[in-house]
């Protein structure tokens, strides 16, 4: 099973998105202001497009595309140092958002991952702690 | 040039040793400042600014006057990672201009090597924020962060691991003609002390996808120091005055759809060679902050040297080296490539341009006049700045 870090609480931005992750939601959020880049993601306080305080949540279907990646073969934190090579995504959520995850479920990261490639989010349970961690998988094409 | 000429480098000292057992940050920034002082033929008592990003074990500016045993006028604590020198160059300038101070002190102590601190493939510590806690859990070394953009760099215009290549051949080319570089590589136990070939580095281990080792700077101890001094102060310097003719400074950071392969130069150049009043292409040599390949790759395509995705194009054949009769030179001393990088790379970007417009440096382009020193900060592909200073002869 992972061992990936945790989040760590409190902190109130991202509490509501963690919460999320344990109900298997992968959240984020909207402005409800009619400014021109409504979706805010990570977690805020206020829209950094306009200023608003008035955000709502909302849930993502949990797919996006690949925007890019790195295969990281030496890292010597704790959690990560036994794991082989694992790869770092940034991921363009369909609603409009990108964050930063991982792309799991592939024999070999190093070859099997590419731009624009469609993935699907899931929550992976970890070895210690509370909070599973939303990660991606190749969505697999007909 | 109509720009203004009001405040120069005056004094510049390197640290020479990039493994320095025993020594801590503040004796390297104490020991840079009194040889940077005596290189312009200043006193201790003259400087009345201090700039400072919080390093060495005092831990900021505040410490750092009373270590010192100074009151300055002017106390500036930039901290913008590897970009603070730049930053803190371009604040010099405008406090000088203003006529807050007259003798400016920049300093940089680390002793990253023989702390053994992994900058780039160490955990990412520090409180829980909220950013890190969308971070953390994904084990993106600093490393991998410019990797991601390098992939995409790739991708979205061709870049190959070739091209990206000559970037390490270029500042290694020049490594081998700066003995302080030469002694860096083999205290650091470099395998093979000596100019490379493009195969060299793409036979080097991948660190994290798709950046080799030998397209990753050192890991150094080190430091240095530059003194910023007024027109009249520097009229009667021992050396002649490298001048600050223009700066500019920005930040960039991850957006919804944002575009990863431009990097915070894209608003930091052309507001300081605005503020010069020169182009990309008048520059002799190009101080761009090495973290990695793709930092310079990226920095000079924003800058302005060629358009956006045609780096590849445009550093092959070698334009890059110092001897290439094309220009413009690209970090002469070797670079964080291979020859100092203890973590803020920012003050020796400064440093070699000036050697450079003094004629000092030993891999010396005949009648260089004009120079760009580029610092990125924090991490390309995330939360990162940019700061620009332009340097010109006397």
């Amino acid at each position: 099973m992972a061992k990936r870090p945790q989040p760590r609480f409190p902190e109130p931005h991202t509490e509501h998105f963690w919460e999320g992750a344990q109900q298997g939601e992968l959240r984020y959020q909207r402005c409800n202001e009619d400014c021109g880049d409504p979706v805010v993601f990570y977690p805020r306080h206020h829209c950094p497009d306009c200023g608003s305080d008035d955000l709502d949540w909302h849930v993502s279907k949990g797919e996006g595309t690949v925007y890019t990646f790195s295969v990281v073969r030496q890292n010597r934190m704790p959690g990560f140092i036994d794991l082989g090579a694992y790869s770092v995504a940034y991921i363009d959520l369909d609603e409009g958002f990108r964050m930063m995850s991982s792309v799991v479920g592939v024999d070999d990261p190093t070859t099997e991952i590419q731009i624009g490639q469609r993935v699907r989010v899931e929550f992976e349970e970890q070895e210690e702690g509370d909070y599973p961690i939303p990660v991606f998988r190749p969505i697999e094409e007909d | 040039m109509a720009q203004e000429r009001q405040a120069a480098i005056v004094g510049i000292h390197e640290y020479p040793l990039r493994v320095a057992p025993g020594v801590s940050a503040m004796n390297v920034k104490v020991d840079s400042i009194r040889a940077a002082l005596d290189d312009a033929g200043l006193k201790w008592s003259d400087i009345d600014a201090i700039y400072d990003a919080q390093d060495g074990e005092a831990g900021g500016g505040l410490q750092l006057a009373a270590y010192l045993g100074l009151r300055p006028t002017v106390l500036d604590t930039t901290q913008v990672g590897g970009s603070s020198y730049e930053f803190q160059a371009a604040h010099a300038m405008r406090d000088i201009a203003a006529g807050k101070c007259n003798v400016a002190v920049l300093s940089y102590g680390s002793t990253s090597a023989s702390n053994r601190v992994a900058i780039g493939t160490g955990g990412r510590g520090g409180p829980a924020t909220w950013a890190t806690n969308m971070e953390t859990p994904y084990g993106a070394t600093l490393i991998a962060n410019y990797a991601m953009v390098k992939q995409r760099h790739m991708f979205e215009y061709g870049t190959t691991d070739e091209q990206f290549a000559g970037i390490s051949v270029a500042t290694r080319h020049h490594a081998m003609r700066n003995p302080e570089a030469v002694k860096a590589m083999t205290d650091l136990q470099f395998v093979g002390v000596n100019e490379i070939t493009p195969q060299d580095v793409l036979d080097s281990r991948i660190v994290a996808d798709p950046l080799h080792l030998l397209e990753c700077c050192m890991i150094s101890d080190g430091g240095g120091a530059v003194i910023i001094a007024s027109a009249e102060v520097a009229r009667n310097c021992k050396k002649p005055p490298v001048w600050l003719i223009g700066a500019g400074e920005a930040t960039k950071y991850r957006e919804n759809g944002g575009d990863i392969t431009t990097s915070a130069g894209a608003q930091s150049g052309p507001i300081a060679f605005g503020e010069a009043g020169v182009s990309p292409d008048e520059i002799d040599i190009a101080m761009i902050y090495d973290s990695f390949t793709i930092t310079v790759a990226v920095c000079l395509e924003d800058l302005g040297f060629c358009p956006k995705g045609e780096i590849g194009a445009y550093v092959e054949g070698g334009r890059l080296a110092f001897d290439s009769g094309e220009g413009p030179a690209l970090n002469t001393d070797g670079g964080g490539l291979s020859s100092n990088h203890p973590g803020m790379r920012g003050i020796f970007l400064l440093l070699e341009g000036a050697r450079q417009l003094r004629g000092e440096s030993t891999s010396q382009v005949p009648d260089a006049k004009l120079a760009v020193a580029h610092g990125n900060g924090g991490l390309l592909g995330g939360t990162h700045t940019g700061g620009t200073v332009i340097l010109a002869k006397d």
